[in-house]
């Protein structure tokens, strides 16, 4: 029975395409019902092809506004988690100093807490402070749990990091700052990279520190949650199909150009 | 900020004939303080305010003060003990779930895709782009009662047997355990997935081969190698899909119904709605507390406690 067989050296490889279909199921549906024209106020059931909603995608009130809004946040968010917990990864890996397990306990923490307690604390705080919720309160909370992923980012790549290459450097007479901007900086650049980039997906997306924390402010994330109770516009998914396709380009593009840069090299 | 002033990394202590200097000696502190501060006060500080939240009395006219009150813990696991099972309980599912569908993809990419290693990197990621709350509404369209998934299982008489089981309600899967199931295990499966990935991809691959050469079938490799070696993997997975799944509320609110609430639910109702907030932060503190501890025997019964 050779079909047999075959099924038998391949079972991994045909569960593991499954659940890879499964992942991207929900993404290829947000695709076709980005050309759909609904009845009713919902998007839910296909009825007709449609290109409006992407000749018009800020066609919604307030949808490209609180688009632009997290956008800003997240950059923001960003800036702020990479450079706080790139400083705080360095001071663990380089330096020894009293209550390093207090220090990484506080660091994982975050990591280990589920959103809605987080939430739930923070947002006690702010309304004892008396707090005016908003932008400013969203951005203290996005920094607050992105920090802590950029520090496991950032860690993980210094460790690895020889460090006979900053001796080498400071053996060849350059100073403590050509050192870290020359040598040590484009070493550890990977890592503070995939920090950052995890801290504006991480940001971007978040809905329920955000729902909590924002008051009267609208994000992306809960113009979707509110419209999901109001009616979906095809609009939501038109941004949902770009944002996957401007990720999946990028991300090919930057390996495109990396495979070159090494094949140069080579 | 002087790096190379750092004794090197492995370095026992600083040398001792080496005059202490005071700069090099503060610099750890100076790097940790912007980014500890952020935390004491917007993570720890909290975690206190909400403790002493949870112990007040009074109303929001007349305002809380701390009276000592542990009755409210007492009540809110009397009222609400339902939504706490309900929520171990689902995320103890989807976690198994993902287990089971995340390991044959983590070991595809790690042993069999080949050239075709980075691209389904890409596409187990790429996902996360594409808001996930986007995404969830995305199974409404899937699991809709005139759907194609739906009509499948109702041919194929699934659905009796998961309405026998209570895990549907007669021809719909929409607003059933089954679709927040569905839902949670969807949304935290990548997280699953890159750890279990980065275990095995650490595998010499020469065991699976001296395996074989002493006659283990491959089921066999698998029981006694390869899974025994990615057992780092799949105890951060299954930490990294419990704990979030057990605290949200959005899949149980998108694509469950009443019935399905969970734990999360009720605190986001409590605090933004009912404004009751010392009920909403004992819950909280409980759910807080239940996790941490679950936590703690998971990891140490599991025995990688070098894993944090």
């Amino acid at each position: 029975m050779p079909f047999v067989t075959w099924l038998k050296r391949h079972l991994v490889v045909i569960a593991g395409l499954l659940t890879l279909a499964y992942l991207l199921l929900p993404n290829v549906v947000v695709t076709v019902f980005s050309f759909n024209k609904p009845k009713g106020r919902f998007n839910y059931e296909w009825q007709q092809f449609s290109t409006a909603a992407w000749k018009d995608p800020c066609g919604v009130a307030d949808m490209c506004g609180s688009l632009s809004l997290s956008l800003q946040i997240a950059f923001w968010a960003t800036v702020g988690a990479t450079l706080l917990g790139t400083m705080i990864a360095f001071a663990l890996v380089r330096y020894r100093f009293r209550a390093r397990s207090a220090v990484n306990s506080l660091i994982f923490l975050p990591m280990a807490m589920p959103e809605v307690v987080m939430a739930a604390s923070l947002l006690t705080l702010f309304l004892n402070m008396g707090a005016q919720l908003g932008f400013w309160t969203i951005l203290i909370a996005h920094i607050m749990f992105c920090l802590s992923f950029v520090v496991v980012a950032v860690k993980a790549r210094v460790m690895s990091m020889d460090p006979r290459l900053e001796e080498a450097a400071r053996d060849l007479y350059a100073g403590p700052v050509q050192t870290f901007l020359r040598v040590t900086l484009p070493i550890a650049a990977p890592g503070i990279a995939a920090g950052a980039l995890l801290s504006f997906a991480l940001s971007f997306d978040d809905f329920i520190i955000t729902n909590f924390n924002a008051g009267s402010t609208v994000t992306f994330p809960m113009f979707v949650w509110g419209s999901a109770q109001r009616g979906t516009p095809v609009q939501i998914n038109v941004i949902g199909t770009a944002m996957f396709l401007v990720a999946v380009l990028f991300v090919l593009t930057s390996m495109v150009v990396g495979n070159r840069r090494n094949k140069q090299k080579a | 900020m002087t790096l190379t002033e750092a004794p090197a990394p492995l370095a026992p202590a600083e040398p001792a004939k080496k005059p202490p200097r005071r700069r090099g000696r503060l610099t750890p502190y100076w790097l940790l303080l912007p980014g500890l501060l952020w935390l004491v006060v917007f993570f720890a500080l909290p975690m206190i305010y909400q403790a002493s939240t949870s112990v007040q009395t009074g109303s929001l006219e007349d305002g809380y003060r701390v009276t000592w009150h542990f009755a409210t813990y007492w009540d809110a696991l009397v009222d609400y003990w339902p939504q706490f099972l309900r929520s171990v309980s689902y995320a103890a599912a989807a976690t198994a779930l993902c287990l089971l569908l995340g390991y044959p993809l983590a070991y595809l990419i790690a042993f069999r895709a080949g050239r075709w290693r980075n691209l389904i990197m890409i596409l187990v990621i790429a996902p996360f782009f594409t808001s996930f709350l986007i995404r969830t509404l995305a199974w409404k369209t899937i699991l809709a009662d005139s759907g194609p998934v739906v009509h499948t299982l109702n041919s194929l008489h699934v659905l009796d047997l998961t309405d026998w089981l209570g895990w549907t309600a007669g021809d719909r899967v929409l607003a059933t355990p089954l679709a927040v199931v569905c839902g949670l295990t969807y949304n935290f499966l990548p997280f699953m997935i890159l750890p279990l990935y980065t275990s095995l991809e650490r595998i010499d691959g020469r065991l699976h081969e001296a395996a074989g050469d002493l006659y283990a079938r491959p089921w066999t490799t698998f029981r006694k190698v390869t899974f025994p070696l990615s057992m780092p993997g799949v105890v951060s997975g299954t930490l990294l899909t419990f704990i979030p799944a057990t605290g949200d509320y959005v899949n149980a609110e998108l694509l469950g119904s009443t019935d399905t609430r969970m734990i999360g639910n009720v605190i986001q109702t409590q605090f933004l709605r009912i404004l009751d907030y010392p009920t909403a932060a004992a819950l909280s503190f409980i759910l807080m507390a239940g996790i941490l501890l679950m936590v703690t025997v998971y990891i140490r019964r599991s025995g990688t406690e070098d894993l944090v």
